[in-house]
């Protein structure tokens, strides 16, 4: 967590580790990001802003399951369609309001959470990574046979969620704050859960689900709720996603969605605040950069995504983490000693 | 009820059946022996169609494409297992579900920079593009019929190659103790890369079973991928009877309920409302199976004897 030998605001800071920093850093420019794309007259940017963001949303809730729970939920971009569903089907039928279609993600995506939730945590290890996958695809199946909403085609989405006013989701810089404040709030409440009382449950289960039992905690309970929280989430940043694309579709669903949502995560460093956001920004980074180059750039993608899991422990949080402490201990050899075990990512 | 539909749909069902036992199979033997969660497994089945085709139209024979394209997907599976999953193994299934994933990723790019993107059709020969009276009234081609033979065939010598050789021994033992049979003095090493060989060359077999009649495309793996998962969570991770039974099961209701559900749902609500809720439904039902599968019996139908 923060620094314990802190005095005040100002040591706070001299204090922070590199990945403090970077998370500084990054916030900075992701603040400006509209700003950054106006000057240098590149609005292409901010598409790919807006959608990295939304993306890192996805990747935050789905860190608060796999990386503090222990969840390995394979099936998570199941809620990302779900959200972005309660935004296209309600326009379908003419309703464009906003808080309608916000509402609906988010329970439609929480209620569907807690009742495969319910069967998929009844499993352990592999079996709990492969259903979560199999009722993504149920999902996946169901926009795939859903004639009247475009099945395969999807469905394009000309009037986007209207909140009479308060908020403007027309225009780009406007939507590109909206989704940015929304990660730095969903980030906040992923912060305060994991250092709650029920987020050290949630965590110690992770740890030790017997002693946690013994202990007198009803897991199972725990974790359902912690998945559900997840879930709705995740179907906010559907429902942003929706508005963005102008377009649904069951490709969102698809298994390889969650897979790469998953990558994030990892690419980022699972278990941490911040990683699923990095890893969002390196993977959608990496995504635009690689496709203007060569056709066939997914071929780099994967060695990448293999090497990572080969060699890059914690992901990039973790080898920024890694490289401070040798930098520290090569630095304090001389100076004392004490200073050396300093702070490591969160969590 | 129309007698001629519903055995045909019955072997369509069946042939889904025998080429999921294929592709599950593998997966099934790979899991209960090295602890191995494959994602790229799929991948096999895709290369599998792709050299068979090729080696197919080099040779001008189906059948030879077939027997030189074995040989070519075990290789392909020795290098993968040498290369990348031999230093998988000791990690955890996070891992091996993300390294797998990047795999695909390799795998299915690889096909596009070789093959193109574009699909390759497998001309069949001549006798094989026939139909066959099965029963009086009913014709089913003749190489459909095939592919259910031989997957039958395949899943009888693989119960023979289990339960009587040497090689199955090895199998079973090392699905129940690895470490006790490294310490017997197995090398565990090669017998790893041998079964994941084994997996490969099965799931390879069935890509070359389907690619005369789908065709061999980029991707077709990951969709036979997901079945595979459900039919071995549905079997029980590790039980090779588990994965037999569930594929055929999975591969009939699969079919079954495509051509039949409306009819059933025509039953008790209105003609309008099954039409719609229908393929929806069936798309579904062998998800809806796996889940209550597993919210009764969470270690599936049949999990291997303790571990």
């Amino acid at each position: 967590m923060e620094s314990r030998s802190a005095n005040g605001l100002m040591g706070k800071v001299l204090n922070l580790s590199f990945n403090g920093w970077l998370m500084i850093v990054v916030l900075v420019i992701f603040a400006f990001a509209p700003v950054l794309t106006e000057v240098f007259n590149q609005p292409f940017y901010l598409d790919v802003a807006t959608r990295l963001v939304i993306l890192a949303i996805a990747a935050v809730s789905l860190n608060l399951i796999l990386g503090f729970g222990g969840m390995i939920s394979f099936g998570h971009a199941a809620f990302l369609g779900l959200g972005a569903y309660s935004v296209g089907i309600p326009f379908y039928y003419d309703i464009y309001n906003g808080w309608l279609h916000f509402a609906l993600a988010i329970v439609v995506s929480a209620v569907f959470a807690v009742i495969t939730g319910a069967i998929c945590l009844r499993t352990r290890g592999v079996y709990f990574i492969m259903i979560t996958m199999a009722f993504g695809q149920m999902v996946y199946f169901a926009g795939v046979s859903a004639e009247e909403y475009g099945a395969d085609d999807g469905l394009s989405i000309y009037v986007r969620s209207n909140f009479n006013g308060v908020l403007n989701f027309d225009d780009d810089t406007s939507l590109y704050y909206i989704c940015f404040v929304s990660l730095l709030v969903a980030l906040y409440i992923v912060h305060r859960i994991v250092n709650s009382r029920f987020g050290m449950a949630v965590r110690g289960a992770k740890g030790n689900e017997e002693r946690m039992r013994a202990v007198g905690f009803n897991v199972y309970i725990y974790r359902l709720t912690c998945y559900a929280i997840a879930g709705a989430m995740c179907g906010f940043a559907g429902a942003l996603l929706a508005n963005f694309t102008d377009f649904i579709s069951p490709e969102m669903i698809d298994w390889t969605r969650s897979g790469e949502l998953m990558f994030m995560v990892i690419l980022g460093g699972s278990g941490t605040l911040f990683g699923p956001f990095l890893g969002a920004a390196a993977f959608v980074g990496l995504d635009v950069f690689l496709s203007q180059y060569w056709v066939h750039w997914r071929l780099i993608f994967g060695i990448l995504l293999v090497l990572t899991v080969l060699f890059a422990k914690g992901g990039i949080t973790g080898v920024v983490a890694n490289l401070e402490s040798m930098l520290r201990r090569t630095r304090g050899r001389g100076s004392s000693a004490a200073k050396a075990d300093g702070e490591g990512p969160d969590g | 009820m129309d007698a001629v539909l519903l055995v045909t749909q019955f072997l369509n069902g069946m042939q889904l059946g025998v080429l999921l036992f294929l592709v599950a199979s593998g997966l099934t033997l790979v899991f209960g022996i090295m602890d191995f969660v494959n994602l790229a497994h799929g991948a096999f089945y895709m290369v599998g169609a792709f050299v068979c085709a090729s080696l197919t139209f080099w040779t001008g024979s189906f059948l030879l494409g077939v027997l030189l394209a074995l040989p070519v997907v075990a290789l392909v599976g020795i290098v993968t297992e040498v290369i990348a999953v031999r230093t998988l193994y000791p990690r955890d299934h996070l891992d091996h579900v993300l390294a797998t994933f990047g795999l695909i990723l390799i795998f299915d790019e690889l096909a596009h920079l070789i093959w193109g993107p574009a699909g390759i059709a497998i001309p069949l020969p001549v006798f094989l593009r026939g139909w066959i009276e099965i029963l009086p009234g009913i014709v089913f081609p003749v190489y459909r019929l095939l592919i259910i033979g031989s997957g039958l065939a395949i899943a009888a010598g693989l119960y023979y190659v289990v339960s009587h050789t040497r090689l199955g021994m090895l199998i079973r033992a090392g699905a129940s103790n690895r470490t006790m049979i490294g310490a017997l003095g197995v090398d565990v090493q090669t017998l790893f890369t041998l079964v994941f060989a084994l997996g490969a060359v099965l799931a390879g077999f069935a890509g070359m079973l389907i690619a005369p009649i789908s065709e061999a495309s980029i991707g077709m793996g990951n969709d036979i991928i997901i079945m595979a998962f459900v039919v071995i969570i549905v079997g029980g991770i590790g039980s090779m009877k588990g994965a037999f039974i569930a594929a055929l099961l999975i591969g009939l209701i699969d079919t079954l309920g495509r051509s039949y559900l409306d009819d059933l749902f025509r039953l008790f609500m209105g003609g309008e409302a099954a039409e719609t809720s229908a393929p929806a439904i069936s798309a579904m039902l062998i998800y809806i199976l796996m889940a209550g599968v597993l919210a009764v019996r969470p270690q599936g139908l049949f999990p291997p004897k303790v571990r």
